[in-house]
């Protein structure tokens, strides 16, 4: 099969933190670096982007040197952790921004599909908004026309076709947005993980018709998920993605094994002695630290998960416990875990917390840590540690993810039939 | 696998690209979405108004009143001869025109950061369908101004459309070329300098007091000698100043300060087409 898409030392440069303010003396001295033909001076300090340790620059590479090919009619999985830069890869492939160095050459038309209903505007009816969606992703009016009975039959929403969609279900919405966007004639097709919405009906639907896609009509798919199962479902190779660069590129089934045995077997996080924000005249805070039988960093939700804390007492006679405040990314508290408050000597102190399988689901987790003494907290590390839940395999049917902060495995009996 | 004459690419994305190509091959595909942007624009414009499409003749109607009343006889500016209201609703439906153009022209890219951050699309397309949808409104107060005109006509006032209307589609070009090129400069940096955003509501304010909207530059030229030329070389002026000549036989404008004036729009145009492009492909990262 010949090449669709060719991608040749493709890399992109991210600057991180506050953009807009001071940047006006960095942009005229790259202007001037530029003008004397140099290297941009940013570019040079560039580092590997990994999230989980804090770099000296603040323009980091959220791709480096990516180098691979796709065949015609290949359905690609692309996987890899949050921030790997599966998503700035298909950013790059869609043609919403601009790679920094390197190049991308494809072959036939691209229908990115990043949102499902991008464009879709809450005034205009359903028949006005297939149009209007329909050309802003691509198709022409005459295309739109003849294909337009059958987006609606694929939607299901016949009978408020001619509603302004601000009165839909958000369920309604989705289908006709995905139904416009099934319908799309190109050679290749991007789709971000926009399949967690929707029912289960439906999106069984839209699997099918992404199988139908790729194997039947011979068209190229590239489908980013941090979903394994939906992701061996769909595509017959993958690419993984870590740390911006390209680990893997073969069959789907290695490309997931070695995605799940990627994370290093320990992660452990020490801080430095006498830093203001871990300790204090009567605690420090020494480490954190995971260790699940297969990975950490990431950790399999379906395995124990053993957190260690180290604290040195330096001062503190009455007795001491831990907490440790599970929260969602954006800060959203899920649940605290207390230690026994007991009395401990001067000294350093381990602390082992040990949460047993299946109670987290496949979230970022970003744990805080609280040091209480007679009910006061004497020291509050926030966001000390990191931690991504990965579930490896599932039994049964359904291949999204499992909506819910935690994910309990709670006993099912049957009562009477 | 990759044999010689698979080489053929449909499409290349590398990080340098040519600052005057327009893509207009790719905006061609795509004008059909031009079509529906505009008329997106005009439904939305006034679903749920009672008064729906007459709000685009209320807005220069009370205009005009209110500077008939201030400017024509509160300050007793001087307007050519001409009937004041006529000759304001000349200027404004003109200056809305290009205000108009240049305000939503600078806000492409922030006012859609959502959608170009989702979907490619000719980022052009915007702009231009902009530029169109104002054309349409313009064309609705154009109306207005010619209905006023046959009335004051036929009321016996001395006006003397002449040979110089047929220069009337140049000074539409040019107003849209204007407004385009300096809105796209304006949205280019305000992905980065928001500031910017907060300059160009006052500054096009400001920008009319310069350009002989409530005053003929005949005035300023007798009045202050010295400062004209702020205004003479306005490039809005002189379009303005032509647009009246030609429809009501007043008017300040000579064919070097209209020539003055395209130099200006092209440049500003050329400008414009050059930081969009340039901004267009990576503004997503740091709008």
């Amino acid at each position: 099969m010949p090449a669709a898409i060719k991608v040749e030392n493709l890399s992109k440069a991210y600057q991180l933190g506050e953009i807009g303010t001071g940047t006006i003396s960095r942009d005229l001295e790259r202007f001037w670096a530029k003008m004397r033909g140099k290297e941009d001076p940013f570019l040079k300090i560039g580092e590997v982007n990994d999230r989980t340790t804090k770099g000296d620059s603040n323009i980091v590479w959220g791709l480096k040197d990516l180098d691979f090919e796709i065949e015609q009619g290949a359905a690609v999985g692309i996987i890899g952790r949050n921030g790997a830069g599966k998503s700035t890869l298909l950013k790059i492939l869609s043609r919403i921004t601009s790679p920094t160095a390197g190049s991308i050459k494809i072959k036939g038309r691209v229908a990115s599909l990043l949102e499902v209903g991008t464009g879709f505007h809450p005034e205009l009816s359903g028949r006005e908004n297939i149009f209007l969606n329909g050309a802003i992703l691509g198709m022409r009016k005459a295309e739109i026309k003849r294909k337009f009975d059958e987006i609606v039959n694929f939607s299901g929403v016949e009978r408020y076709i001619d509603t302004p969609v601000k009165r839909y279900s958000s369920g309604m919405y989705v289908r006709l947005a995905f139904a416009v966007a099934a319908h799309l004639e190109s050679e290749i097709l991007v789709v971000d993980e926009v399949l967690a919405v929707g029912d289960a009906e439906f999106q069984k639907k839209c699997l099918g018709k992404m199988g139908d896609i790729s194997k039947g009509e011979g068209r190229t798919v590239l489908f980013v998920s941090h979903n394994m199962t939906a992701v061996k479902a769909l595509c017959n190779s993958g690419i993984l993605l870590i740390n911006g660069t390209l680990a893997q590129h073969d069959e789907i089934q290695n490309v997931v094994n070695k995605y799940l045995m990627a994370f290093s077997p320990v992660s452990k996080i020490s801080f430095v002695s006498g830093n203001l924000m871990t300790s204090n005249n009567l605690v420090e805070l020494n480490s954190i630290e995971v260790i699940t039988e297969n990975a950490a960093g990431g950790f399999f939700i379906n395995e124990e998960l053993s957190i260690k804390v180290s604290f040195t007492n330096k001062a503190v006679t009455s007795p001491i416990n831990i907490n440790l405040f599970f929260n969602t990314p954006d800060g959203t508290n899920i649940f605290v875990t207390c230690s026994m408050g007991r009395e401990f000597s001067k000294g350093q102190v381990t602390l082992k917390c040990s949460i047993p399988a299946n109670v987290l689901n496949d979230n970022i987790y970003s744990i805080d840590t609280m040091i209480v003494t007679n009910s006061t907290p004497i020291l509050f590390v926030k966001e000390t540690l990191i931690i991504e839940g990965i579930e490896p395999h599932r039994q049964g049917s359904w291949l999204e993810k499992f909506p819910g902060l935690i994910k309990p495995l709670f006993e099912w009996t049957v009562e009477g039939i | 696998m990759n044999n010689p004459v698979d080489e053929n690419w449909d499409i290349e994305i590398t990080d340098k690209n040519n600052p005057f190509d327009l893509k207009l091959k790719d905006v061609w595909h795509y004008r059909d979405l031009l079509v529906l942007l505009v008329r997106r624009d005009f439904v939305s414009f006034y679903k749920q108004t009672i008064l729906g499409p007459i709000w685009f003749f209320i807005q220069p109607l009370f205009t005009t009143i209110i500077y008939t009343f201030v400017f024509g006889n509160l300050a007793s500016i001087p307007t050519d001869g001409l009937p004041q209201p006529l000759f304001y609703l000349a200027g404004i439906t003109a200056w809305n025109y290009f205000a108009d153009c240049f305000t939503k022209t600078s806000t492409v890219f922030t006012a859609n950061a959502g959608l170009f951050g989702k979907v490619y699309f000719p980022r052009l397309i915007v702009p231009l369908s902009i530029v169109v949808s104002n054309l349409i409104r313009f064309a609705v107060q154009m109306l207005l101004f010619i209905g006023m005109m046959i009335i004051y006509w036929g009321r016996g006032a001395s006006l003397h459309p002449n040979i110089y209307l047929l220069l009337f589609p140049l000074l539409l070009l040019l107003m849209a070329m204007l407004g385009l090129g300096l809105g796209m400069i304006i949205s280019a940096m305000t992905t980065k300098y928001r500031d910017l955003s907060f300059l160009v509501t006052f500054g096009i304010q400001l920008m009319m007091y310069l350009t002989t909207v409530i005053y003929p530059l005949s005035v300023v030229e007798s009045k202050y000698p010295r400062y004209a030329w702020l205004v003479k070389y306005n490039p809005m002026t002189s379009i303005i100043e032509a647009f009246r000549y030609g429809f009501l036989g007043q008017g300040t404008f000579t064919m070097l300060s209209l020539s003055i004036t395209t130099a200006i729009t092209i440049i500003m145009l050329l400008i414009g087409i050059v930081v969009f492009n340039r901004v267009e492909r990576t503004f997503i990262d740091t709008v």
